[in-house]
């Protein structure tokens, strides 16, 4: 059984009772579920799941200690590359990267590396154990600008490299997206991001909360004044996009962003906290990525009958596969090949519906996906309440707008080398979704890595 | 933690604070806010800038209270502190960032209406420090709620208005600019801020006497940075953001009706919120939402 075709299935909590409550979906593997799928890993020389990782870990590495119970090496094998295991095991989309390549998916299931990893991550943390801070400082300061998952990485790299690091948060909370974006029913707040975030801390890190840099301090008043050496800008997205459809800021329409901050980062959902929260009756998420699944299972958890309006088929979602097929299965309504064109409201100006319209896919577009068309004479209204659009986000002006000599692309994007991270400015490193666009954690923790690299040469050479 | 060196009341229903947070004051400009959370249950509520003490470090709010949260600031005094206090934030007025030259030329006049007063203030202030002398309009219901008339004095002309006549004026501040405008006063730019609905028919009454006019907009916002994209409002045919675009815009091209309903979005469920947080432990219902009605 051990070196079986399927892999070890996970404990999960009922989708009938994990609709009505925030706690965590997926339970883990226990230390003898781990050991039993660990089996299943065939140890390849040429690990193609390390070249599938954006942060290449160790992977065959760490799962060989986890084979042998050495559950604390393990630990620190993965922390060589990654500063947030129990974070990635949980949100990384593993098919599309480790698991994806991975030989015994070609015959049967791929190994389960991310509850893998998840487990080390939950067993160091239970048991106490920290990554390892370096042996002396090396006397240079950087600042970094956002603590989510690329300010983190780039930080606890840094940190590890013996370089004095300070992060910068505009929010009253480190973590970013991990905080305000990714509901705790996927990540747990306090059971994961905070001793996470606390790890880098333990690296030497430090962390200001409520700083906007480009507000409260310049990006150059931190080289000038503050006697930074390098700058990595890791601020993450920013504004979110909506559709331009008629009725779009009526009262009831919302974007993604706002709902799940009011719910995640200020927690609505807990009527002992001030914030409010729409609580809808019917509500339409529209757009078919992580977002829109967070967005619309958060509704489903608050009482509504929820519908995801997305305009291409199943196989399009960019959403991660495990969050379609958990959200489905708590009974959230897929509205597929179908766009919305206008947003009906009442005589208050209050959402009571929207019409939409039919689609199909006709050729493929420049991103390779097919297009989809517009079926003529198919519009339909869904009655409903609220809508929250989830298309995405256009980076925020505030830094680029107030630096000197920080280049951008039409799209708003800082531009960066990629073997580097470096910016057009001199010392100025940029990572995340700041310069991709909306992406996923794994791609900006891969981006932090890349640009502690690239500060860390730039500093040596110095 | 950021410490409360001074608490005042100003009126019946406004309050004033002066807040050591030494970043803020060293880079904030008149026009722009500050988000404050109080405590960690707290709401992030976006308050007015109403003075700023660069040496000190120190940073004057005036608010009034509305919600669980701005009531949970109004408790505490002198030598408390608030948890987060987060800005400047907004992009400072034009009359400081444009061409200074350009702004010399201008015959300003401000209208002020309620706790909007406070935001007008280092506006006013900054001109007459640069040189420029400005008229400035405040106007109240009654007497008792009229704030800042002594500040208000020292950095402009100013002319007070009451709905009552209780004191000053008798009538709205539109209708002091209409007396001011007819006695043969010329303006070419206006700057309203206050409640949505004065702001509304300020701009109406500027419009007609052809009267290029600036409103602040204070729309619901959650983080204030340019993220959760609460704070839109329509100006003319666009969406802005009033967090990272304002939230000064061109008075004549907000859509006023929608905005107030925007404004009151949350209030059934704020109004909530505050009914359980005032009554305390002595709240059995009326809420509509805890049951215990029944």
């Amino acid at each position: 059984m051990a070196a079986g075709l399927t892999r070890v299935p996970v404990r999960e909590q009922q989708p009938k009772v994990r609709a009505t409550n925030f706690e965590e979906v997926c339970y883990g593997y226990n230390k003898e579920e781990a050991v039993e799928e660990s089996q299943r890993c065939l140890g390849c020389k040429k690990a193609k799941c390390m070249e599938g990782c954006p942060v290449s870990i160790n992977i065959p590495g760490f799962i060989a200690a986890v084979k042998e119970e050495r559950f604390e090496d393990a630990f620190h094998i993965i922390s060589e590359s990654s500063s947030l295991p129990a974070v990635c095991g949980r949100v990384c989309p593993q098919e599309s990267q480790c698991e994806g390549v991975c030989i015994r998916g070609k015959k049967g299931d791929p190994v389960s590396i991310g509850k893998l990893e998840r487990f080390v991550a939950d067993w160091a943390r239970e048991n106490g154990i920290k990554p390892t801070p370096a042996a002396e400082k090396n006397g240079k300061k950087v600042a970094v600008i956002g603590s989510g998952p690329a300010g983190l990485t780039c930080a606890g790299d840094l940190a590890k490299l013996g370089y004095e690091v300070k992060i910068f948060e505009a929010l009253h909370k480190a973590g970013g997206v991990l905080v305000y974006g990714i509901p705790e029913f996927r990540l747990p707040k306090d059971r994961v991001v905070a001793p996470e975030v606390e790890n880098v801390k333990s690296l030497g890190v430090e962390i200001e909360t409520d700083v906007i840099i480009g507000r409260t301090v310049k990006l150059d008043e931190l080289i000038e004044d503050e006697g930074f050496d390098a700058v990595f800008i890791g601020s993450g997205a920013g504004l979110p996009k909506f559709m331009g459809i008629p009725g779009e800021t009526a009262c009831g329409v919302l974007s993604a962003n706002e709902y799940l901050t009011r719910n995640n980062l200020m927690k609505a959902f807990n009527p002992e906290y001030d914030t409010p929260i729409v609580h809808g009756k019917k509500v339409v998420v529209v757009g078919g990525g992580n977002v829109a699944m967070d967005a619309a299972r958060t509704a489903l958890r608050l009482g509504a009958e929820t519908h995801i309006v997305y305009r291409r088929s199943e196989e399009e979602l960019p959403a991660r596969a495990e969050e379609v097929h958990h959200a489905k299965e708590e009974g959230i309504i897929f509205d597929l090949l179908t766009n919305p064109v206008e947003i009906l409201v009442d005589e208050n100006d209050a959402v009571k519906g929207v019409k939409c319209i039919r689609m199909e896919l006709g050729e493929p577009d420049a991103s390779g996906r097919r297009r989809p068309v517009e079926i003529p004479g198919s519009e339909f209204d869904i009655d409903c309440d609220t809508v929250i659009m989830s298309l995405g986000t256009s980076p925020n002006p505030l830094i680029s707008s107030t630096t000197k000599g920080l280049e951008i692309n039409r799209r708003q994007c800082i531009v960066v080398t990629e073997e580097t991270g470096a910016t057009s400015k001199e010392g100025v490193y940029a990572g995340g979704d700041a310069v991709t666009g909306a992406a996923t954690v794994i791609l900006a923790m891969g981006a932090g890595k890349t640009a502690a690299k690239g500060i860390h040469e730039y500093l040596s050479n110095k | 933690m950021f410490k409360i060196l001074e608490a005042e009341q100003l009126s019946a229903n406004v309050y004033k604070q002066v807040i050591l947070a030494p970043r803020v004051a060293k880079s904030c400009e008149p026009g722009q806010f500050v988000i404050v959370r109080v405590d960690e249950t707290a709401e992030r509520i976006p308050l007015t800038i109403c003075d700023y003490d660069r040496e000190a470090g120190t940073i004057t709010i005036v608010f009034q209270p509305i919600g669980v949260s701005t009531y949970k600031l109004v408790k505490l005094k002198a030598g408390d502190s608030i948890l987060d206090f987060v800005g400047p934030l907004g992009r400072p007025s034009d009359l400081v960032t444009d061409d200074f030259e350009e702004v010399k030329k201008k015959k300003i006049v401000f209208i002020a209406g309620g706790v909007g007063t406070a935001p007008v203030y280092p506006q006013a202030k900054w001109l007459h420090e640069h040189g420029i002398e400005c008229d400035i309009i405040v106007g109240a219901r009654t007497k008792d709620l009229l704030i800042l008339e002594k500040e208000m004095s020292s950095v402009g002309n100013l002319h007070l208005c009451t709905d009552d006549g209780s004191y000053g004026f008798k009538g709205v501040g539109t209708a002091m600019l209409e007396k001011l405008v007819s006695e043969g006063r010329e303006f070419d730019h206006c700057v309203a801020i206050g409640p949505m609905i004065m702001m509304k028919f300020a701009c109406l009454t500027t419009k007609k006497l052809g009267i290029p006019t600036v409103v602040s907009m204070n729309p619901i916002m959650v983080d204030g940075t340019g993220m959760c994209g609460a704070c839109r409002v329509m100006v003319g045919d666009e969406v802005k953001f009033a967090c990272v675009d304002g939230p000064e815009f061109d008075g004549h091209k907000i859509d006023f009706d929608q905005a107030m309903k925007r404004a009151a979005m949350y209030k059934t469920e704020e109004g909530r919120r505050l009914l359980k947080y005032q009554e305390g432990e002595t709240h059995h219902g009326g809420c509509g939402n805890c049951g215990g009605d029944k």
